[in-house]
Protein backbone atom coordinates (compact mmCIF):
# COMPACT_ATOMS: atom_id res chain seq x y z
CA UNK A 1 0.00 0.00 0.00
CA UNK A 2 1.07 3.21 -1.26
CA UNK A 3 -0.93 5.98 -1.11
CA UNK A 4 1.71 8.25 -3.25
CA UNK A 5 1.07 8.14 -7.71
CA UNK A 6 5.05 7.07 -7.73
CA UNK A 7 5.80 3.88 -10.49
CA UNK A 8 8.69 2.21 -8.89
CA UNK A 9 10.33 -0.41 -12.09
CA UNK A 10 11.90 -3.01 -9.90
CA UNK A 11 13.73 -5.75 -11.42
CA UNK A 12 13.82 -8.93 -9.62
CA UNK A 13 16.43 -11.79 -9.35
CA UNK A 14 13.54 -14.15 -7.12
CA UNK A 15 12.51 -12.34 -4.06
CA UNK A 16 15.40 -10.02 -4.44
CA UNK A 17 15.21 -6.40 -5.65
CA UNK A 18 18.74 -5.87 -8.28
CA UNK A 19 17.47 -2.60 -9.22
CA UNK A 20 15.16 -0.19 -9.48
CA UNK A 21 14.26 2.91 -12.25
CA UNK A 22 11.38 5.63 -10.69
CA UNK A 23 9.24 7.19 -12.96
CA UNK A 24 7.46 10.35 -12.06
CA UNK A 25 5.27 12.82 -13.56
CA UNK A 26 1.33 11.94 -13.22
CA UNK A 27 0.14 14.71 -11.27
CA UNK A 28 1.96 17.65 -12.91
CA UNK A 29 -0.04 20.64 -11.70
CA UNK A 30 1.76 23.62 -13.13
CA UNK A 31 2.05 25.08 -9.95
CA UNK A 32 5.43 27.27 -10.52
CA UNK A 33 3.71 28.89 -13.50
CA UNK A 34 0.74 29.75 -11.94
CA UNK A 35 2.88 31.31 -9.08
CA UNK A 36 4.02 33.98 -12.19
CA UNK A 37 0.75 34.70 -13.54
CA UNK A 38 -1.21 35.44 -9.98
CA UNK A 39 -0.22 38.53 -8.07
CA UNK A 40 2.30 37.84 -5.53
CA UNK A 41 0.20 38.31 -2.01
CA UNK A 42 -2.26 35.80 -3.71
CA UNK A 43 0.86 33.31 -3.97
CA UNK A 44 0.83 32.52 -0.40
CA UNK A 45 -2.59 30.46 -0.96
CA UNK A 46 -1.41 28.83 -4.06
CA UNK A 47 1.99 27.80 -2.41
CA UNK A 48 -0.16 26.07 0.85
CA UNK A 49 -1.54 24.01 -2.00
CA UNK A 50 1.50 21.95 -2.77
CA UNK A 51 1.42 19.93 -0.04
CA UNK A 52 -1.54 18.79 1.83
CA UNK A 53 0.57 18.11 5.12
CA UNK A 54 3.13 20.73 5.69
CA UNK A 55 1.16 23.26 3.77
CA UNK A 56 1.92 25.90 6.52
CA UNK A 57 5.54 25.49 6.20
CA UNK A 58 5.32 26.39 2.46
CA UNK A 59 3.66 29.68 3.08
CA UNK A 60 5.68 30.69 6.06
CA UNK A 61 9.25 30.01 3.73
CA UNK A 62 7.45 32.13 0.46
CA UNK A 63 6.29 34.60 3.76
CA UNK A 64 10.02 35.13 4.44
CA UNK A 65 11.64 34.79 0.98
CA UNK A 66 9.12 37.95 0.06
CA UNK A 67 10.06 39.49 3.23
CA UNK A 68 13.44 39.34 2.71
CA UNK A 69 13.56 40.64 -0.85
CA UNK A 70 11.51 43.25 0.02
CA UNK A 71 13.15 43.86 3.18
CA UNK A 72 10.20 43.84 5.41
CA UNK A 73 10.53 42.90 9.50
CA UNK A 74 8.61 41.08 11.19
CA UNK A 75 6.96 41.70 14.46
CA UNK A 76 8.30 39.43 16.92
CA UNK A 77 4.70 37.61 17.75
CA UNK A 78 4.21 36.78 14.35
CA UNK A 79 7.73 34.82 14.15
CA UNK A 80 6.71 32.85 17.51
CA UNK A 81 3.18 31.96 16.38
CA UNK A 82 4.18 31.27 12.96
CA UNK A 83 7.04 28.56 14.45
CA UNK A 84 3.87 27.12 16.56
CA UNK A 85 1.72 26.43 13.30
CA UNK A 86 5.10 25.23 11.91
CA UNK A 87 5.46 22.47 14.62
CA UNK A 88 2.01 21.70 14.98
CA UNK A 89 2.20 20.66 11.29
CA UNK A 90 5.28 18.93 11.77
CA UNK A 91 3.61 17.05 14.47
CA UNK A 92 0.55 15.88 12.69
CA UNK A 93 3.14 15.06 9.46
CA UNK A 94 4.89 12.83 11.48
CA UNK A 95 1.95 11.24 13.32
CA UNK A 96 0.21 10.91 9.45
CA UNK A 97 3.36 9.15 8.20
CA UNK A 98 3.73 6.98 11.16
CA UNK A 99 0.05 5.39 10.90
CA UNK A 100 0.74 5.17 7.33
CA UNK A 101 4.03 3.03 7.60
CA UNK A 102 2.17 1.21 10.45
CA UNK A 103 -0.26 0.39 7.77
CA UNK A 104 2.06 -0.67 5.24
CA UNK A 105 3.64 -3.04 7.50
CA UNK A 106 0.24 -4.60 8.33
CA UNK A 107 -0.04 -2.73 11.71
CA UNK A 108 -3.69 -1.57 11.56
CA UNK A 109 -3.86 -0.80 15.65
CA UNK A 110 -1.07 1.13 15.61
CA UNK A 111 -2.60 3.22 12.78
CA UNK A 112 -5.41 4.08 14.83
CA UNK A 113 -3.91 5.54 17.51
CA UNK A 114 -1.34 7.21 15.57
CA UNK A 115 -4.54 8.91 13.99
CA UNK A 116 -6.61 9.39 17.25
CA UNK A 117 -3.32 10.93 18.53
CA UNK A 118 -3.05 14.17 15.35
CA UNK A 119 -6.65 14.19 15.67
CA UNK A 120 -5.83 16.42 19.20
CA UNK A 121 -3.06 18.62 16.73
CA UNK A 122 -5.40 18.90 14.27
CA UNK A 123 -8.09 20.62 16.92
CA UNK A 124 -5.62 22.76 18.10
CA UNK A 125 -4.75 23.94 14.46
CA UNK A 126 -8.15 24.28 13.97
CA UNK A 127 -9.17 26.38 17.29
CA UNK A 128 -6.11 28.61 16.19
CA UNK A 129 -5.81 28.98 12.97
CA UNK A 130 -9.47 28.64 12.01
CA UNK A 131 -8.73 25.10 9.37
CA UNK A 132 -7.28 22.27 9.98
CA UNK A 133 -4.55 21.83 7.72
CA UNK A 134 -4.87 24.40 4.85
CA UNK A 135 -4.85 27.24 7.20
CA UNK A 136 -4.56 30.62 5.25
CA UNK A 137 -3.39 32.44 8.16
CA UNK A 138 0.30 33.64 7.13
CA UNK A 139 0.74 36.49 5.19
CA UNK A 140 3.39 39.06 3.65
CA UNK A 141 4.08 41.18 6.54
CA UNK A 142 3.03 38.89 9.64
CA UNK A 143 -0.30 36.47 10.55
CA UNK A 144 -3.60 36.82 10.42
CA UNK A 145 -4.89 35.50 13.30
CA UNK A 146 -3.26 35.72 16.82
CA UNK A 147 -2.79 33.54 20.20
CA UNK A 148 -4.16 35.05 22.85
CA UNK A 149 -3.59 34.32 26.02
CA UNK A 150 -6.48 31.97 27.42
CA UNK A 151 -5.94 30.06 24.22
CA UNK A 152 -2.26 29.88 25.10
CA UNK A 153 -3.60 27.93 27.96
CA UNK A 154 -6.02 25.85 26.14
CA UNK A 155 -3.15 24.87 23.47
CA UNK A 156 -1.07 23.76 26.92
CA UNK A 157 -4.02 21.77 28.30
CA UNK A 158 -4.44 19.81 24.63
CA UNK A 159 -0.93 19.64 24.38
CA UNK A 160 -0.49 17.39 27.60
CA UNK A 161 -3.36 15.32 26.81
CA UNK A 162 -1.49 14.68 23.79
CA UNK A 163 1.40 13.70 25.50
CA UNK A 164 -0.39 11.33 27.63
CA UNK A 165 -2.30 9.86 24.32
CA UNK A 166 1.38 9.42 23.09
CA UNK A 167 2.95 8.16 25.71
CA UNK A 168 0.29 5.40 26.84
CA UNK A 169 -0.42 4.40 22.93
CA UNK A 170 2.56 4.64 19.97
CA UNK A 171 5.66 5.64 21.81
CA UNK A 172 6.15 2.04 24.37
CA UNK A 173 4.62 0.42 20.86
CA UNK A 174 6.96 2.07 18.81
CA UNK A 175 10.08 1.32 21.11
CA UNK A 176 9.12 -2.29 22.14
CA UNK A 177 6.82 -4.27 19.53
CA UNK A 178 9.09 -7.01 18.03
CA UNK A 179 6.57 -6.42 15.09
CA UNK A 180 8.00 -3.26 13.98
CA UNK A 181 11.58 -3.98 15.06
CA UNK A 182 11.27 -7.11 12.48
CA UNK A 183 10.31 -4.89 10.03
CA UNK A 184 12.32 -2.18 9.91
CA UNK A 185 15.72 -3.06 11.77
CA UNK A 186 17.99 -3.50 9.33
CA UNK A 187 15.94 -2.20 6.49
CA UNK A 188 16.49 0.16 4.04
CA UNK A 189 20.16 0.68 4.87
CA UNK A 190 21.91 4.45 4.35
CA UNK A 191 25.10 5.59 5.45
CA UNK A 192 26.18 8.34 6.86
CA UNK A 193 28.69 8.88 3.99
CA UNK A 194 25.99 8.08 1.12
CA UNK A 195 23.31 10.00 2.71
CA UNK A 196 25.76 12.91 2.87
CA UNK A 197 26.72 12.18 -0.91
CA UNK A 198 23.70 11.84 -2.73
CA UNK A 199 22.36 14.87 -0.97
CA UNK A 200 19.54 13.33 1.48
CA UNK A 201 17.46 15.73 3.77
CA UNK A 202 15.29 15.97 6.75
CA UNK A 203 14.96 12.76 8.84
CA UNK A 204 16.68 10.54 6.37
CA UNK A 205 19.75 12.21 6.69
CA UNK A 206 19.65 12.70 10.54
CA UNK A 207 18.47 9.57 10.68
CA UNK A 208 22.27 8.35 8.83
CA UNK A 209 24.14 10.21 12.01
CA UNK A 210 24.37 13.60 9.94
CA UNK A 211 22.87 16.70 12.63
CA UNK A 212 21.78 19.08 9.71
CA UNK A 213 18.35 20.80 10.03
CA UNK A 214 17.86 23.91 8.84
CA UNK A 215 15.81 25.04 11.77
CA UNK A 216 19.57 25.55 13.34
CA UNK A 217 19.57 28.77 10.62
CA UNK A 218 17.47 30.58 12.85
CA UNK A 219 14.49 31.83 10.84
CA UNK A 220 10.92 32.27 12.20
CA UNK A 221 11.98 32.64 15.85
CA UNK A 222 13.84 29.32 15.87
CA UNK A 223 16.82 31.53 17.20
CA UNK A 224 14.92 32.57 20.21
CA UNK A 225 14.10 29.12 21.36
CA UNK A 226 17.05 27.44 20.60
CA UNK A 227 17.32 24.12 18.80
CA UNK A 228 19.16 20.88 18.36
CA UNK A 229 18.77 18.88 15.99
CA UNK A 230 17.55 15.28 16.73
CA UNK A 231 20.25 12.35 15.08
CA UNK A 232 20.09 8.71 15.42
CA UNK A 233 22.92 6.75 13.59
CA UNK A 234 22.06 3.38 12.75
CA UNK A 235 20.68 4.67 9.16
CA UNK A 236 18.07 1.86 8.98
CA UNK A 237 14.19 2.42 8.73
CA UNK A 238 14.27 2.31 12.68
CA UNK A 239 16.64 4.64 13.12
CA UNK A 240 14.00 7.19 10.49
CA UNK A 241 11.08 5.98 12.39
CA UNK A 242 12.73 7.38 16.07
CA UNK A 243 13.88 10.37 14.48
CA UNK A 244 10.59 11.20 13.59
CA UNK A 245 8.63 10.07 16.78
CA UNK A 246 11.49 12.00 18.72
CA UNK A 247 11.22 14.70 17.00
CA UNK A 248 7.42 14.77 17.81
CA UNK A 249 8.28 15.45 21.23
CA UNK A 250 10.30 18.29 20.40
CA UNK A 251 7.65 19.76 18.18
CA UNK A 252 5.47 19.78 21.64
CA UNK A 253 8.29 21.35 23.50
CA UNK A 254 9.25 24.03 20.93
CA UNK A 255 5.50 24.95 20.70
CA UNK A 256 5.08 25.02 24.78
CA UNK A 257 8.68 27.13 24.69
CA UNK A 258 7.19 29.75 21.92
CA UNK A 259 3.96 30.10 23.59
CA UNK A 260 5.99 30.75 27.43
CA UNK A 261 8.38 33.53 25.56
CA UNK A 262 6.04 34.93 23.18
CA UNK A 263 6.36 39.00 23.45
CA UNK A 264 3.41 41.31 23.12
CA UNK A 265 2.95 43.60 20.39
CA UNK A 266 1.41 43.40 16.71
CA UNK A 267 1.38 40.38 14.04
CA UNK A 268 1.47 42.04 10.60
CA UNK A 269 3.21 45.30 9.53
CA UNK A 270 1.75 46.37 6.52
CA UNK A 271 3.70 45.58 3.52
CA UNK A 272 3.21 48.66 0.19
CA UNK A 273 4.73 48.33 -3.16
CA UNK A 274 5.57 45.53 -5.12
CA UNK A 275 8.77 42.99 -4.61
CA UNK A 276 11.69 44.96 -6.17
CA UNK A 277 14.25 43.98 -8.88
CA UNK A 278 15.95 41.71 -7.89
CA UNK A 279 16.59 37.54 -6.72
CA UNK A 280 16.04 35.70 -3.02
CA UNK A 281 16.75 32.26 -2.12
CA UNK A 282 15.28 31.40 1.21
CA UNK A 283 15.06 28.04 3.28
CA UNK A 284 12.97 26.33 5.91
CA UNK A 285 12.18 22.55 7.36
CA UNK A 286 9.84 21.36 6.64
CA UNK A 287 8.60 17.82 8.12
CA UNK A 288 10.06 15.61 5.30
CA UNK A 289 13.66 17.93 4.50
CA UNK A 290 14.53 21.11 3.11
CA UNK A 291 12.51 22.82 1.35
CA UNK A 292 13.75 25.98 -1.03
CA UNK A 293 12.21 28.59 -2.10
CA UNK A 294 13.83 30.83 -4.97
CA UNK A 295 11.81 34.24 -5.90
CA UNK A 296 12.61 36.92 -9.02
CA UNK A 297 10.40 40.12 -8.50
CA UNK A 298 10.84 42.75 -11.43
CA UNK A 299 8.76 45.41 -10.44
CA UNK A 300 5.48 44.70 -10.75
CA UNK A 301 2.76 42.66 -8.89
CA UNK A 302 3.80 39.68 -10.70
CA UNK A 303 7.19 37.71 -9.95
CA UNK A 304 9.72 36.66 -12.46
CA UNK A 305 10.03 33.83 -11.85
CA UNK A 306 9.13 30.86 -8.58
CA UNK A 307 10.92 27.95 -7.76
CA UNK A 308 10.30 25.38 -5.42
CA UNK A 309 12.97 22.54 -4.30
CA UNK A 310 10.61 20.26 -2.20
CA UNK A 311 12.46 17.73 0.30
CA UNK A 312 11.30 14.13 -1.49
CA UNK A 313 13.16 15.20 -4.84
CA UNK A 314 16.37 15.19 -2.78
CA UNK A 315 15.02 11.95 -1.04
CA UNK A 316 14.39 9.89 -4.37
CA UNK A 317 18.28 9.77 -5.27
CA UNK A 318 18.78 8.52 -1.71
CA UNK A 319 15.91 5.87 -2.25
CA UNK A 320 17.46 4.20 -5.16
CA UNK A 321 20.50 3.38 -3.33
CA UNK A 322 17.89 1.41 -0.23
CA UNK A 323 16.08 -0.39 -2.54
CA UNK A 324 18.82 -2.39 -4.51
CA UNK A 325 19.17 -5.55 -2.30
CA UNK A 326 16.08 -5.92 -0.11
CA UNK A 327 13.58 -8.17 -0.20
CA UNK A 328 10.22 -7.51 -2.38
CA UNK A 329 8.17 -7.29 0.50
CA UNK A 330 10.32 -4.73 2.00
CA UNK A 331 10.18 -2.05 -0.79
CA UNK A 332 6.78 -0.59 0.60
CA UNK A 333 8.04 -0.45 3.84
CA UNK A 334 11.60 1.36 2.29
CA UNK A 335 9.86 3.03 0.55
CA UNK A 336 7.50 4.74 2.91
CA UNK A 337 10.50 5.19 5.21
CA UNK A 338 11.33 8.35 3.35
CA UNK A 339 8.15 9.49 3.98
CA UNK A 340 7.46 10.68 -0.38
CA UNK A 341 5.34 13.49 -1.07
CA UNK A 342 4.84 12.82 -4.98
CA UNK A 343 2.76 15.85 -4.94
CA UNK A 344 5.19 18.26 -3.67
CA UNK A 345 7.63 16.79 -6.09
CA UNK A 346 5.96 17.51 -9.25
CA UNK A 347 4.03 20.97 -8.29
CA UNK B 1 -3.24 -12.70 23.79
CA UNK B 2 -5.08 -12.35 27.33
CA UNK B 3 -4.32 -8.27 28.13
CA UNK B 4 -6.27 -7.48 24.61
CA UNK B 5 -9.39 -8.94 26.25
CA UNK B 6 -10.42 -6.61 28.49
CA UNK B 7 -10.57 -3.86 25.80
CA UNK B 8 -11.93 -6.84 23.02
CA UNK B 9 -14.60 -6.68 25.77
CA UNK B 10 -15.06 -3.08 26.33
CA UNK B 11 -15.51 -2.24 22.82
CA UNK B 12 -18.16 -4.57 22.41
CA UNK B 13 -20.40 -3.02 24.66
CA UNK B 14 -19.57 0.69 24.26
CA UNK B 15 -21.10 3.20 21.76
CA UNK B 16 -19.08 3.86 18.35
CA UNK B 17 -17.00 6.56 18.56
CA UNK B 18 -17.31 7.92 14.94
CA UNK B 19 -20.45 9.92 14.03
CA UNK B 20 -23.08 8.48 11.57
CA UNK B 21 -22.38 11.84 9.67
CA UNK B 22 -24.01 13.05 7.43
CA UNK B 23 -27.52 11.68 9.78
CA UNK B 24 -26.23 13.28 12.74
CA UNK B 25 -24.41 16.43 12.97
CA UNK B 26 -20.52 16.54 13.21
CA UNK B 27 -18.62 18.04 16.62
CA UNK B 28 -19.61 21.87 17.09
CA UNK B 29 -16.40 23.37 15.45
CA UNK B 30 -14.44 26.11 17.22
CA UNK B 31 -15.13 29.75 17.34
CA UNK B 32 -12.83 31.15 15.01
CA UNK B 33 -13.93 28.33 12.27
CA UNK B 34 -14.03 29.99 8.61
CA UNK B 35 -17.10 28.35 7.48
CA UNK B 36 -19.84 30.01 5.20
CA UNK B 37 -19.67 32.88 3.44
CA UNK B 38 -22.74 35.72 3.95
CA UNK B 39 -23.47 38.60 1.98
CA UNK B 40 -25.20 41.25 3.61
CA UNK B 41 -26.54 42.90 0.50
CA UNK B 42 -28.29 45.90 2.73
CA UNK B 43 -25.13 47.28 3.26
CA UNK B 44 -23.24 46.47 0.09
CA UNK B 45 -22.48 49.12 -2.21
CA UNK B 46 -21.05 46.98 -5.04
CA UNK B 47 -17.25 48.53 -4.38
CA UNK B 48 -15.43 44.96 -5.75
CA UNK B 49 -12.71 45.69 -3.27
CA UNK B 50 -13.38 41.71 -2.57
CA UNK B 51 -13.67 40.42 -6.31
CA UNK B 52 -10.51 41.96 -6.92
CA UNK B 53 -8.63 40.24 -3.52
CA UNK B 54 -10.16 36.91 -4.28
CA UNK B 55 -7.30 34.38 -4.91
CA UNK B 56 -9.49 31.57 -6.53
CA UNK B 57 -12.14 34.13 -7.81
CA UNK B 58 -14.75 33.13 -6.57
CA UNK B 59 -16.72 36.44 -6.27
CA UNK B 60 -17.87 38.44 -9.45
CA UNK B 61 -19.39 41.45 -9.20
CA UNK B 62 -21.06 42.95 -12.29
CA UNK B 63 -21.95 47.29 -11.64
CA UNK B 64 -24.27 47.35 -14.74
CA UNK B 65 -26.80 44.32 -13.82
CA UNK B 66 -25.91 45.51 -10.10
CA UNK B 67 -25.15 41.69 -8.76
CA UNK B 68 -22.54 40.07 -7.14
CA UNK B 69 -21.99 36.49 -7.75
CA UNK B 70 -20.45 33.98 -5.46
CA UNK B 71 -19.33 30.72 -5.96
CA UNK B 72 -18.73 28.48 -3.27
CA UNK B 73 -17.34 25.98 -4.61
CA UNK B 74 -14.07 27.62 -5.81
CA UNK B 75 -13.97 29.69 -2.80
CA UNK B 76 -11.02 28.77 -0.14
CA UNK B 77 -12.32 29.94 2.69
CA UNK B 78 -9.52 32.45 3.33
CA UNK B 79 -11.44 35.17 4.54
CA UNK B 80 -9.62 37.63 2.48
CA UNK B 81 -12.80 39.38 1.41
CA UNK B 82 -14.53 39.38 4.96
CA UNK B 83 -10.92 41.28 6.24
CA UNK B 84 -11.21 43.81 2.87
CA UNK B 85 -14.56 44.84 3.07
CA UNK B 86 -14.57 47.94 3.90
CA UNK B 87 -18.43 48.02 5.05
CA UNK B 88 -18.27 45.06 6.73
CA UNK B 89 -20.92 42.96 5.01
CA UNK B 90 -19.21 39.67 4.43
CA UNK B 91 -19.42 37.42 7.21
CA UNK B 92 -18.25 33.85 8.12
CA UNK B 93 -20.47 31.13 10.00
CA UNK B 94 -18.52 28.43 11.90
CA UNK B 95 -20.08 25.83 9.69
CA UNK B 96 -18.87 24.47 6.36
CA UNK B 97 -21.02 24.22 2.96
CA UNK B 98 -22.55 21.52 2.85
CA UNK B 99 -21.93 18.23 0.25
CA UNK B 100 -23.85 19.33 -2.74
CA UNK B 101 -25.02 17.26 -6.00
CA UNK B 102 -25.00 20.42 -8.45
CA UNK B 103 -21.98 23.10 -8.59
CA UNK B 104 -23.97 26.11 -8.28
CA UNK B 105 -23.43 29.77 -7.72
CA UNK B 106 -25.27 32.31 -5.44
CA UNK B 107 -26.41 35.53 -6.78
CA UNK B 108 -26.69 38.43 -4.73
CA UNK B 109 -28.68 41.87 -5.42
CA UNK B 110 -28.45 44.82 -3.25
Amino acid sequence: MLPEPIHLKLELEDETVVGVTPIIGYIYRGIEKAGELNPFRNNVFLVERICGICSFTHALCYCEAVEKLMQVEVPPRARFIRLCWSELSRIHSHLLWLGLFADAMGFESLFMQCWRAREIILDISEMTAGHRIIQSTSIIGGIRRDIDKEMAKEVEHKLSDFKELMDNTVSPTVYNDPTIKRRTVGKGMLSKEQANLLGAVGPILRGSGVPLDIRQTGYAAYKETGFEPIVESDGDCYARTIVRLREIYQSRELILKALSLMPEGDISVTVRGNPPEGEMIHRAEQPRGEVVYYIKGNGTRNLDRLRVRTPTFANIPPLLTMLPGCELADVPVITLSIDPCIACTER
Amino acid sequence: MPWMLPTIWKNLFSRPVTRRYPFKDIREPFSGYRGKLHFDMEKCNLCSACAQLCPSNAIVVDKEAKTLKYNPFACIYCATCVEACPRKAITMDTHYSPPATVKSEETCRP
